[in-house]
């Protein structure tokens, strides 16, 4: 086994690469895909490996997701480019009342075997309209499926699951982890849609998050640990299905929780969690469930605002001491 | 339209200020010394301050990501433009904007727009509102020749028509949209081409020109504040600089871009025709360019000066009744 360590990106074009190498039914359509392999390069190499099957679109992103939609149900694997994921609005009523509803609606005679790929997330100085992390919106509409990676091991193998669910996907990747790199195994592997995994064992907290947040729970974890914090990160992966088996297993374990996400608070995906785990795990809890998310704005331009606006370490390490009433 | 000899050399130096005012921009950038994105309209000048030039105060401006040129054509100051630039708490926007939600309501401008093809719509409801408050106001919605491909195009250009709203739809095609030649992506082949089909006037412009575009943004600015509804006027331009500062622009040759600079600048063809007509001295240009650089050098002293935010200002603006 090899140590070779690659960034999300290459792991998202690695593993596109094999999966329209595997079947060629899939096809990748977008903006500005074929001249730069996408705004943030990220599928770079494709357009000339696999001519004709990486497709630049107009600015008509109601056309960009509806073509996906079309084309899964005749037979197709689309993956559909969002561009940055705050203009899925443009895009919306054919994720949420189409793509969504498609197969139930029609009493299951048909599928819609499609990914939207989004880059998300904030922290780029990009201000109100590029930086946002919509995640909750989409967990909230039956019918789709939500993912949010933060390593680039699980962008390959979700990525994969994705491409080969017969379900509609929301696939999102955050914009400052692109770059980031880790371990990732050359031989072929899939991660299932729908399992978590521990990102750091530990014995006295749980904490739950997602994509980017899970770098920075971990650097929190690790100033935890200076103080003898022992703390334990779930990577959700995926937002729905949610792997709420790991998630009983790690809590009563620890008996306490905090739940991290990038998306602002209010209405954010970690109300939900944090219901569930009151319903049904409420004699394992030693201290109320606590949430911590971006403030309830939009994101600000200038980097003062944003960096008080989005979650940071020492909010992390201060939301583990509160539970732990330390 | 009559253009005096004054409001000539007055646009010829507001084409001079907007050039001045983004190549300090990119600079600054380079630097690292304003964050995000910007985007750069350099080389399109004669499209925003001539057409600017037509307009009052009270008229509304939408604009885009690529809006620097549109403020300051329609009366933005450009010491509160960096300071935005800048995310300081003295820019337009207090630093929640930046370059790219940019806007000054005071001259009419509805905000630039993160999201393209995002102004259509809402100059169709400040037209509405203009018919429905019976003033003789006009509106002007900014956008790129990848815009009108965007469904609200079509949404706002049927609507604009059968309300007869007095609405421009000022299209500055630059012939890329990103890194996408509009050749590829324009059915048709011609923004103005689809007034057609909405039974509405439309003008393709060389949008290089700053006194063409005076002249056919003017008649259909009349035409609207008479009541006779809206246009399509597609400014025929092109941008020097990348989509964003950064762009490693693979999409395009160096030869193209410097053969446009040479063929058909809008400073240097406004600058020669100032000059056949006499009205443009050596000397009088190099007091307006002294201007220009004073101008933008204290614009940008003004927002460098200016205070950062405080963070929990973010929390600031939301509502007006929180
Ligand atoms: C709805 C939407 N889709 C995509 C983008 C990303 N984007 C920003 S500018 C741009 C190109 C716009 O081209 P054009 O309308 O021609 O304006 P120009 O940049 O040439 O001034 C794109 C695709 C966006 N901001 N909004
Ligand atoms: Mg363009």
């Amino acid at each position: 086994m090899s140590n070779r360590e690659i960034s999300c990106s290459t792991a998202l074009r690695e593993a596109l690469e094999e999966e329209m190498e595997r079947d060629d039914t899939i096809f990748i359509i977008g903006e500005d895909l074929v001249a730069h392999g996408g705004i943030f390069g990220q599928f770079e190499g494709l357009p000339e490996r696999f001519p004709g099957r990486v497709i630049d679109s107009p600015i008509s992103e109601t056309c960009i997701v509806g073509s996906g939609v079309g084309a899964a149900l005749t037979g197709m694997r689309p993956i559909v480019d969002m561009h940055f994921a705050d203009f899925v609005t443009t895009g919306m009523d054919e994720i949420a009342n189409q793509m969504a509803k498609i197969r139930y609606m029609f009493g299951g005679q048909a599928k819609v075997p499609m990914v939207l790929w989004a880059p998300d997330g904030g922290g780029l100085s990009a201000a109100a309209q590029h930086s946002q992390s919509l995640e909750s919106w989409f967990v909230h509409i039956p019918g789709l499926k939500v993912v949010a990676p933060s390593e680039p091991s699980d962008v390959k193998g979700l990525i994969k699951a994705a491409i080969r669910d017969d379900d509609p996907v929301i696939f999102f990747q955050h914009k400052r982890l692109f770059a980031q790199t880790g371990h990732v195994p050359e031989d072929e592997y899939i991660i299932p849609i729908g399992s978590a995994a521990v990102k750091r064992p530990g014995k006295d907290i749980t904490i739950l998050t997602y994509s980017r947040m899970t770098y920075l729970c971990l650097e929190a974890a690790e100033q935890l640990a200076k103080e003898e914090i022992d703390v334990e990160i779930v990577d959700l992966r995926t937002l729905k299905p949610l792997d709420f088996a790991l998630i009983a297993e790690s809590v009563k374990k620890t008996y306490n929780v905090l739940i991290v996400h990038e998306a602002c608070l209010t209405g954010g995906f970690g109300g939900e969690i944090a219901a569930r785990i009151g319903e049904e795990l409420f004699d394992y809890l030693d201290a109320p469930v606590m949430r911590i998310g971006a403030k309830d704005v939009p994101i600000p331009f200038s980097p003062v605002m944003e960096d008080f606006v989005l979650p940071k370490v020492s909010d992390v390490v201060e939301g583990v001491k509160k539970v732990l009433n330390r | 339209m009559k253009t005096s000899k004054k409001e000539k050399l007055s646009l010829f130096k507001k084409m001079l200020t907007v050039r001045a005012f983004e190549q300090k921009a990119g600079e600054l950038f380079q630097q690292n010394l304003i964050p995000g994105f910007i985007h750069l309209s350099i080389g399109q000048e004669a499209s925003s301050i001539g057409t600017c030039s037509v307009l009052r105060t009270d008229d509304y401006v939408a604009s885009t990501h690529r809006g620097h040129g549109h403020m300051i054509g329609k009366g933005a100051d450009p010491r509160m433009m960096f300071a935005e630039l800048f995310g300081k708490t003295t820019g337009y926007c207090k630093g929640k904007g930046g370059s790219m939600h940019i806007a000054d309501f005071s001259v009419g401008i509805l905000g630039a727009n993160g999201v393209v093809g995002g102004g259509f719509p809402i100059m169709i409801g400040a037209g509405l509102s203009i018919k429905l408050r019976k003033t003789d106001q006009v509106g002007v919605v900014f956008f790129g020749d990848g815009a009108a491909n965007r469904g609200t195009f079509h949404e706002a250009c049927n609507m604009a028509a059968i309300l007869k709203l007095p609405i421009i739809f000022l299209c500055e095609n630059n012939l890329y949209a990103s890194t996408t030649p509009s050749e590829y992506t324009l059915a048709g082949g011609s923004v103005a081409g689809r007034a057609g089909g909405y039974g509405i006037p439309g003008h393709a412009v060389d949008g290089n020109d700053i006194l063409e575009v005076r002249n056919v943004v003017e008649k259909a600015v009349a035409r609207a504040r008479k009541g006779k509804g809206p246009s399509i006027v597609e400014n025929m331009t092109y941008r020097y600089r990348g989509h964003f500062e950064g762009d490693p622009q693979k999409y395009r040759s160096t030869d193209e871009i410097d053969t446009h600079r040479k063929t058909s600048d809008p400073i240097e063809r406004f600058k020669k025709h100032l000059q056949k007509e006499g009205i443009l001295t050596t000397e009088l240009e190099d007091k307006i360019k002294k201007d220009v650089t004073k101008l933008i050098g204290e614009a940008v002293q003004f927002g460098q000066d200016a205070p950062l935010p405080r963070p929990e200002d973010a929390l600031e603006d939301l509502f007006v009744n929180p």
